[in-house]
């Protein structure tokens, strides 16, 4: 296959970037779309030329990190993968694909497509966590019974990833879907219930400062979350954060 | 009670959103059965007995309570959603280049705002053709067993049916409603979830009635003026 | 130093380390406000170090060149983790799980450690469920277990197929929470550089900020590293691409001994490679070995035919397949420990009968056990068990429930059906045994310098058992750490802030800046990835599943080569003083050319084989591994001389006091 690539390429954080053409050919389809990017920097460096900076490290869509803007999708068009699991037979010989970096005034930019996500992770440093010390002396796992159906749910929302992608995708650049993941956790495991109402508040107060935008439930989030994060988790954290600021004595 | 998170979070502000926006529709409601009877045969009877209900709407103490908890949950629903688009416009101050958003949501999920301009503009036009024109205009008048009665009747009657910018007027109602249904189908389900109110039950009901409110109460009201117009001159 | 100190408490195995507790010093709270740690890496081990240590009252700084702490490739593992819990009353015990391990790791793993590891497991469990970690749980609400590889109880605890995941997100958010209370320091995307020792401890780092550049001092009382494995020095493996050696081959050739370099892990049930251009090899569960069957065809004729798309794999007769793992090894089928799964996929590839176009690939089959419990589903439903139509798509939903998510991955990658279809794999480069020595404390042989969970090489022998690699990271961190290194800050609680204005930290600085850049200004003409690449074919060609005296020397000549021509040939595009993706590679892979070096010296000097280190030389007449354990029941730590083959040997002799040595047989 021969592609045409438009990928941003940006200097640094106070470059204001562009969009610049690229083209390259005998692309394989079984090849995933970041080593089709190897190819191309591979390329650029035996020409002497700077290659396109962009994160990934697992590449088994399970770390997180690689975070693409493709052709107006995050991770690309297909649902429930991220950028690394994406293959290029998903494209067709002669297409254009445009390449960006996630788009958020809470992920500046750092290179090319590679940004700032520890957003993410002073959000969950304001309360995302049990607040339990490293102790051999804690309660024996099964001393606490838990309901399989919470369990479940528990797990589900623990499977994000913090890729980022919510964000990215959300038109609001709103970061509801990552945090209520970490707030239904928590909140649904007996563990967790204890500083549930601290939690909460703190979290969403971080994510408020941070500068991420509101949910106006499109749901966009949702479907483009490479672990399939459900709506159910934001309405968990909305319930969670009413009660919570109701009772509150702060 | 948290100040700061009642008051300034973002999530407080969706709470608002919402409560403001179930309130409205259920005003809709209201709204919708008081005007209902314009779409009857014209004569006297049910001439008078709309006028009967505009004057209880002008005049009963209560009523105008609410009359006024209306005029400011639309304003503070305004407001509150400008506040938030401005946020939101301010959380990407860098757009894509190409954004395929139709591949993961409705374009009117994402145009709640516009829409929300658009039924504003609507709200301030249809007060003045007939609140203002009510409450402050020169309506014939008619007494009957002693009580007076503006005629509004037949102010609407004229509005819709003879009015040389009867078309027009129309034409701006149905538009305004078009933008009401494509709000309210988003809408309707959406103040549930901000306060989080979803079931794996409940929800599909919600969504499904949402959509039915969503459609059919702005056709109604859409069908008022022009029913009124094609009988006035049919 | 000649002779290697493991400091072994003493007292029976099963008290050892109570005792250590019992009589190890302490810091007191006060004191340890002024005590200062460094950890390198954010894995299971690093992470849940860092928020221990932190816990307690140090100062911690928290290193990883990741974005987040959240990213570290502890992330990708799977199928679980063991703990000595016995919550099924099937006999599971400390010491049962301790026998295992040092069967599994093919006696060459030390008791002590292992044993300490085995005691501690169960506290890890309880830890991680009060951290809110959501393991399976079955529905009376109590934790639910499986079986994992080649063990006889029931021990593995799991959160689906992302246990890993889910420890590692428990350690992060305990990290993150000390982040939040200003106890840890968290620097991510900086790179160790360089281990500062002076007067003969370890005292702080030489960290790159890979964002802007900028290279750092940071002084410590001590440096924990726990950067994990160095299974990238073959290119291609499970690990993520950044995974890297730099950590560890930096204090290795600051004075840290090297141990078991030649034990490395390549696990069996891998996608196999397609293209020059692939960057990475995936593996898939090793928990589908319990219903696949492995195969190849038993003519060559069907081999080619299946290769050219002439023919289906699912069209072959039974009678035309050759199940050679159930052949060889028919007590533990499709079952067998991993090391002895990809050698006979390795030895039958060689003999020409690999099915895809490479020749490099067998088959994991899935029709069996479709068709079985299709039929089992057929019957409890009181369907036509003859239908077979019906029980196969009975049969497919059985399996769906059980592996969706790994099908669905290997659907994704290969656009292959693996329901119609049998998958292909091939063994692939996983985990690295070996590492830097350390003792029972976890120090290495430079004072105040620790190395925990995979970046040490302690626990597993020359064979790592499936679900172990996360409870040993975990133990480490959580609970042996704390307690050793207690021991040894005791005497620096006089010692006050480490300066970084002194000459050791200038000339370590100064190492830094001139080997980036000899880098930078080499302007030559080859890309870094393309170097890479032909060190992972030397390594897996000659230091692979197989090695041999003569491959050995080769590797090793040719390794030398190699990194010669890297040093004159390399060209890194852009700058130094900003992100350079290209520069960050160039300086893990210039380690990487030497640590390649010393894994092939081990492996020659190794000549027995023993789990993972399989020496052509020593085998039995059925070609089984086979061990030397007169000659050979001893760790071998290098000793880093200025050329990695001229390190020096030392030897730590393992002794077995509670376990008989026996040859392990799978037949």
């Amino acid at each position: 296959m021969k592609l045409n690539l438009r990928i941003w390429r940006q200097d640094g954080p106070n470059d204001s970037g562009r969009l610049e053409n690229y083209t390259v050919e005998n692309v394989s389809p079984d090849e995933s779309f970041l080593e089709m990017l190897d190819e191309l920097n591979e390329k650029l460096v035996s020409e002497g030329k700077e290659p396109v900076a962009f994160d990934h490290d697992c590449r088994e869509g399970i770390c997180g990190m690689c975070s693409m803007f493709i052709n107006g999708e995050a991770h690309g068009p297909d649902r429930a993968i991220t950028t690394c699991q994406l293959h290029m037979r998903r494209f067709k010989d002669g297409d254009t694909i445009t390449i960006e970096p996630w788009r958020a005034a809470a992920f500046p930019v750092i290179k090319d497509l590679v940004v700032d996500r520890t957003a993410f992770d002073r959000i969950i440093q304001a309360g995302g966590f049990v607040s339990v010390n490293t102790s051999g002396n804690t309660i024996d796992a099964n001393a606490l019974p838990i309901n399989k159906a919470d369990a479940d749910n528990a797990f589900d929302a623990a499977t994000c990833i913090g890729c980022g992608a919510c964000v990215a995708t959300c038109k609001n650049s709103s970061a509801m879907l990552f945090v209520s993941a970490k707030v239904s956790q928590l909140a649904l495991l007996p563990q967790g219930k204890v500083e549930r109402q601290e939690r909460v508040l703190n979290m969403v107060e971080k994510m408020d400062e941070e500068g991420f935008g509101n949910c106006s439930n499109t749901g966009a989030c949702e479907v483009e979350c490479p672990k399939e994060i459900s709506l159910d988790n934001i309405a968990r954290m909305n319930r969670e954060y009413l009660k919570a600021s109701l009772s509150s004595e702060k | 009670m948290s100040n700061s998170a009642l008051l300034k979070s973002s999530l407080a502000k969706k709470y608002w959103m919402s409560i403001t926006g179930l309130f409205l529709i259920l005003f809709l409601i209201g709204h919708l059965a008081g005007n209902i009877p314009l779409m009857f045969e014209i004569n006297r009877e049910t001439a008078h007995g709309f006028n009967e209900y505009a004057k209880f709407m002008s005049e009963n103490p209560l009523v105008q309570i609410v009359a006024w908890v209306v005029k400011i949950a639309i304003l503070f629903h305004a407001v509150d959603g400008v506040l938030l688009t401005m946020q939101n416009n301010k959380a990407r101050p860098v757009k894509y280049k190409v954004e395929n958003a139709n591949a993961n949501s409705s374009w009117f999920s994402r145009a709640m705002m516009p829409m929300g301009l658009l039924i504003f503009a609507f709200i301030c036009i249809h007060l003045v053709n007939f609140w203002a024109e009510m409450h402050y205009g020169s309506i014939p008048t008619y007494k009957v067993r002693g009580e007076e009665y503006r005629d509004l009747y037949t102010v609407v009657m004229k509005f819709f049916g003879k009015d040389e910018l009867a078309i027009m007027w129309i034409s701006i109602y149905i538009l305004g409603m078009v933008a009401l249904a494509f709000h309210l189908i988003h809408g309707f389900q959406s103040a549930f979830q901000s306060v989080g109110l979803r079931h794996k039950k409940y929800t599909p009901i919600i969504e499904k009635i949402g959509y039915a409110f969503a459609i059919i109460v702005p056709l109604i009201f859409a069908l008022i003026p022009i029913v009124i117009h094609i009988r006035v001159n049919g | 130093m000649t002779k290697l100190d493991a400091k072994i408490p003493e007292g029976p195995l099963k008290d050892k380390w109570t005792n250590f507790k019992n009589n190890c010093r302490l810091v007191n709270p006060a004191n340890k406000r002024s005590i200062d740690v460094i950890v390198v890496g954010t894995g299971l081990a690093g992470g849940s170090a860092a928020a221990s240590l932190a816990e307690m009252g140090y100062n911690v700084k928290a290193f990883c060149f990741q974005d987040s702490a959240r990213r570290a490739h502890s992330i990708a593992a799977q199928g679980g983790i063991n703990a000595a819990k016995n919550y099924q009353n099937d006999g599971d015990s400390t010491y049962r799980l301790f026998y295992d391990t040092v069967k599994g790791g093919d006696y060459r793993s030390r008791e002590a450690n292992v044993y300490r590891l085995a005691e501690v497991s169960a506290n890890i469990i309880d830890q991680c469920v009060a951290q809110g970690v959501p393991f399976a749980r079955e529905y009376g609400g109590l934790l639910d277990n499986r079986s994992f590889g080649g063990v006889q109880v029931q021990r593995t605890f799991y959160a689906k197929g992302q246990t890993g995941q889910q420890l590692l997100l428990g350690a992060y958010s305990a990290l993150s929470r000390q982040v939040g209370k200003g106890k840890i320091a968290m620097y991510s995307r900086h790179e160790m550089m360089e281990l500062v020792v002076v007067d003969g401890k370890a005292r702080g780092i030489i960290a790159r900020n890979l964002v802007t550049g900028e290279i750092q001092r940071h002084s410590a009382h001590a440096v924990l590293i726990c950067s994990g494995g160095y299974g990238n020095v073959f290119y291609l493996s499970t690990n993520a691409m950044g995974s890297n050696g730099s950590a560890a081959w930096k204090i290795h050739k600051k004075g840290a001994y090297f141990a078991n370099p030649c034990y490395n892990q390549i696990h069996p049930t891998c996608l196999p490679r397609t293209s020059e251009h692939q960057s990475k090899l995936t593996l898939m569960s090793e928990s589908l070995r319990n219903d696949g069957r492995i195969w190849v065809p038993k003519k060559m004729e069907d081999v080619e035919a299946i290769r050219s798309g002439a023919k289906k794999p699912k069209d072959l007769p039974a009678e035309d397949r050759d199940y050679y793992l159930e052949r060889r090894y028919p007590a533990f089928g499709n079952l067998v420990p991993r090391d002895v799964a990809s050698r006979a996929a390795k030895e039958r590839c060689d003999a020409g009968f690999g099915v895809n176009k490479t020749g490099e690939a067998v088959f994991l089959d899935f029709a069996s056990a479709i068709e079985r419990y299709g039929k089992e589903k057929a019957l409890q439903e009181g369907e036509d068990t003859n239908n077979m139509a019906l029980v196969r798509e009975l049969g497919k939903e059985v399996v769906k429930a059980k592996y969706g998510n790994l099908f669905q991955m290997y659907e994704k990658i290969t656009d292959d059906n693996p329901y119609e279809t049998p998958m292909k794999i091939y063994p692939a480069i996983h985990y690295t045994m070996g590492g830097i020595w350390v003792d029972y404390n976890l120090m290495t042989t430079i004072p105040g310098c620790y190395a925990l969970g995979e970046a040490n090489f302690s626990d597993h022998g020359a064979n790592r058992l499936g679900a172990s690699a996360l409870m040993q990271g975990l133990a480490d961190g959580y609970f042996v750490i704390p307690y050793t290194i207690g021991d040894y800050l005791a005497d620096d609680i006089r010692t006050g802030e480490i300066p970084t204005d002194t000459k050791e930290f200038d000339e370590a600085e100064k190492e830094v800046r001139d080997r980036i850049e000899k880098l930078m200004n080499n302007k030559g003409s080859k890309s870094v990835d393309s170097l890479h690449r032909r060190l992972g074919k030397i390594m897996w060609e000659y230091c692979g599943m197989a090695r041999n005296e003569e491959g050995l020397k080769t590797a090793i000549k040719e390794i030398r080569a190699l990194r010669e021509e890297f040093w004159n040939d390399v060209f890194i595009p852009g700058k130094a003083d900003g992100l350079n993706p290209e520069l960050e590679k160039a300086c893990r892979v210039a380690d990487f050319m030497e640590l390649g070096e010393l894994m092939c010296v081990d492996a020659l000097n190794r000549t027995e084989s023993c789990g993972g280190h399989f020496r052509e030389e020593s085998q039995t007449e059925e070609g089984e591994a086979m061990r030397n354990d007169k000659d050979f029941t001893f760790v071998s730590a290098w000793e880093y001389t200025g050329d990695p083959s001229e390190a020096k040997l030392h030897k730590e002799e393992l002794k077995y006091e509670n376990i008989e040595l026996k040859t392990r047989s799978y037949k």
